[in-house]
């Protein structure tokens, strides 16, 4: 083999070094460093020794945890759902809009240009009871009106999902647009003809036809939801109290706040574990789907 | 049912769709408009009144506070330095990664062999671990090399975190090339990096541009990664704006809050709104992953 054959060999590999660097140095190695301190007794600074499940155990045992998971799952149960039928009903709206469509999917897309942190500020400005839309409301006349969801512990979870789902709602909008793309107008106008009403179309016919579409944007919604961290941070910093933690949020605070680095990495192992089996089906979803369909 | 009950009710739907999309414009554009007249509104017209109305004497006092006097913690140095910042965080996070990603694609689409399947696997199931399962590893590694609390630790940082979209962009991109056209190329005598410098990255210009929106976008939103690699030198503009509005104490200058979220938010929203169809098409194609 010539120096010339050799190289022209060697420097695919050459240029995937750094990726192979990063997929094995850094996502498999420090999940694999995470995992290995979670069962240490590591407290400021990561030491060896082997303490077992003690620091999951002081996991489950934490009532803050358990309030961040079970926010968690309020969270993104009403997060997923709301961005997902706000965004498919902007999508069906707009794609029946005969001019002006390009105007309002910019309007519907915009705030997913802006940060986690910019959306939790203004909303946590326009929900304020002092100055926001409660104060709105009550200086236009209605005396009574109370809005004060942000300073309520019971509710100021909702206040997370109506920022967040502000912010998403216009990418499930574009996503489910592309998917509307492909399907044909003919069989909306055969429908018609047949009698068939057209709410009974969109959702017998239309929708199932977009179902892949819609499952990229629930693939999209679910990672972003185990990731709530900036808006929180924006938003509320995990108040009133603590009745708005959220998974990230403990684990980031005791990495670096209150230095428990086993507890944090016993946090982040069972935030992995989350993550992995709310997309695990939603991706073998996708990809039954796609070979049923006969694509790639 | 009858013509006319069918007429009927197709304009119902109409309207009822015309309500529909008037109504959520009104929700989607209500923060920005609070944004804005509240900016420009002076701190005595915010203290009686409300968010909602429009300013009475508007002028762009706060906005120059926001730039140049407010309070990040200790400094009043205003976030026109967050600003620079996030600039020079951006440009080689950009810059680094999408050429990494584009050569990554190339690579990856041309040039096959046994293991990159798994390198690949890897790496896009990467983009979906969360952050946090990695960050005090990479604190560690990045300690170590001296990198950390560093320009060059925080680029490093987003380079790592963006190539699996990157990468993905540019793999599905040149896929979709016809592979005649780069097999002609190896017949014809052509390297590696020869057919990639003259072919391949002429022909992703698109795509090129498309991945930087995406990254310039992410790099400047991110708050995590700036928080804890940046170092307080280098600290972007979105964690010196929440750090000037959420450590503050005593009075709340809504007015210059306001100001400084609006300014934070530039740079990606005259990104969205003069890219226009690009981003769109970024999100579309960074969405549909594998």
């Amino acid at each position: 083999m010539t120096a010339r054959a050799a190289w022209r060999r060697f420097a695919p590999h050459l240029a995937l070094a750094p990726m192979l660097g990063v997929a094995l140095v850094a996502y498999l190695g420090s999940t694999l460093w995470t995992l290995a301190v979670s069962f240490t007794p590591s407290r400021s600074f990561p030491v060896a020794g082997f303490a077992g499940l003690a620091a999951y155990e002081r996991l489950f045992s934490n009532a803050r945890w358990l309030l961040s998971l079970e926010n968690l799952a309020l969270y993104g149960l009403l997060f997923v759902a709301a961005a997902l039928v706000l965004g498919v009903a902007l999508a069906l709206a707009v794609d029946r809009v005969a001019r002006g469509a390009s105007a309002l999917r910019t309007i519907f897309l915009y705030p997913y240009a802006m940060s986690f942190i910019a959306t939790g500020l203004v909303w946590q400005w326009l929900l304020n009871p002092g100055i926001g839309i409660q104060e709105a409301v009550r200086q236009w006349g209605v005396a009574g009106f109370v809005f004060d969801w942000i300073v309520d512990p019971d509710r100021v979870v909702y206040t997370l999902v109506l920022a967040t789902a502000w912010q998403a709602a216009g990418l499930v909008m574009v996503i489910a647009l592309a998917g509307l793309r492909n399907v044909d107008p003919e069989i909306r106008k055969a429908a018609r003809l047949d009698g068939i009403p057209a709410w009974r179309t969109t959702v017998s016919i239309v929708l199932p036809m977009i179902g892949p579409a819609l499952a990229t944007a629930l693939l999209l919604l679910l990672a972003s939801t185990v990731k709530l961290y900036d808006a929180v941070v924006a938003m509320t910093q995990g108040g009133p109290g603590t009745a708005s933690e959220v998974p990230a949020k403990f684990i980031m605070d005791h990495l670096f706040g209150r230095a428990n680095i086993a507890l944090a990495s016993a946090g982040s192992i069972v935030l992995l574990l989350t993550v992995a089996a709310l997309l695990a089906p939603v991706m073998i979803a996708r990809a039954h789907g796609r070979s049923r369909l006969g694509g790639r | 049912m009858g013509a006319a009950a069918r007429a009927f009710e197709h304009r119902v739907a109409r309207l009822g769709g015309g309500a529909f999309l008037f109504f959520s414009a009104i929700f989607f554009l209500l923060p920005l408009y609070v944004m804005i007249v509240t900016s420009l509104k002076p701190m005595d017209e915010i203290r009686g009144g409300h968010l909602l109305s429009l300013p009475l004497a508007p002028g762009l006092a706060a906005w120059r506070e926001a730039w140049s006097e407010a309070c990040t913690g200790v400094a009043c140095e205003g976030i026109g330095g967050g600003f620079l910042n996030s600039v020079r965080i951006a440009v080689p996070s950009t810059l680094i990664a999408v050429a990494l990603g584009a050569l990554n694609g190339y690579a990856l689409s041309f040039w096959r062999s046994r293991w990159t399947g798994w390198v690949f696997g890897v790496l896009l199931a990467g983009a979906f671990i969360p952050l946090q399962v990695m960050i005090y590893p990479l604190v560690r590694l990045t300690a170590n090399l001296g990198l950390f609390g560093t320009l060059p630790g925080i680029v490093l940082v987003h380079v790592i975190f963006s190539m699996p979209v990157m990468t993905l962009l540019f793999r599905n991109y040149y896929r979709s090339l016809p592979r005649e056209l780069f097999l002609a190329a190896r017949i014809d005598g052509g390297g590696f990096l020869g057919i990639f410098l003259h072919l391949a990255l002429p022909m992703s210009l698109p795509m090129i541009a498309v991945a930087s929106i995406l990254q310039v976008t992410g790099v400047w939103n991110d708050y995590l990664l700036g928080l804890v690699f940046a170092g307080r030198e280098n600290l972007p503009m979105t964690v010196q704006l929440n750090n000037v509005i959420n450590t503050t104490t005593g009075v709340r200058l809504y007015n210059v809050h306001m100001a400084a979220t609006l300014l934070t938010s530039l740079v990606p929203l005259a990104v969205y709104f003069l890219s226009g169809r690009w981003f769109v098409r970024g999100i579309a194609t960074g969405a549909v992953k594998g």
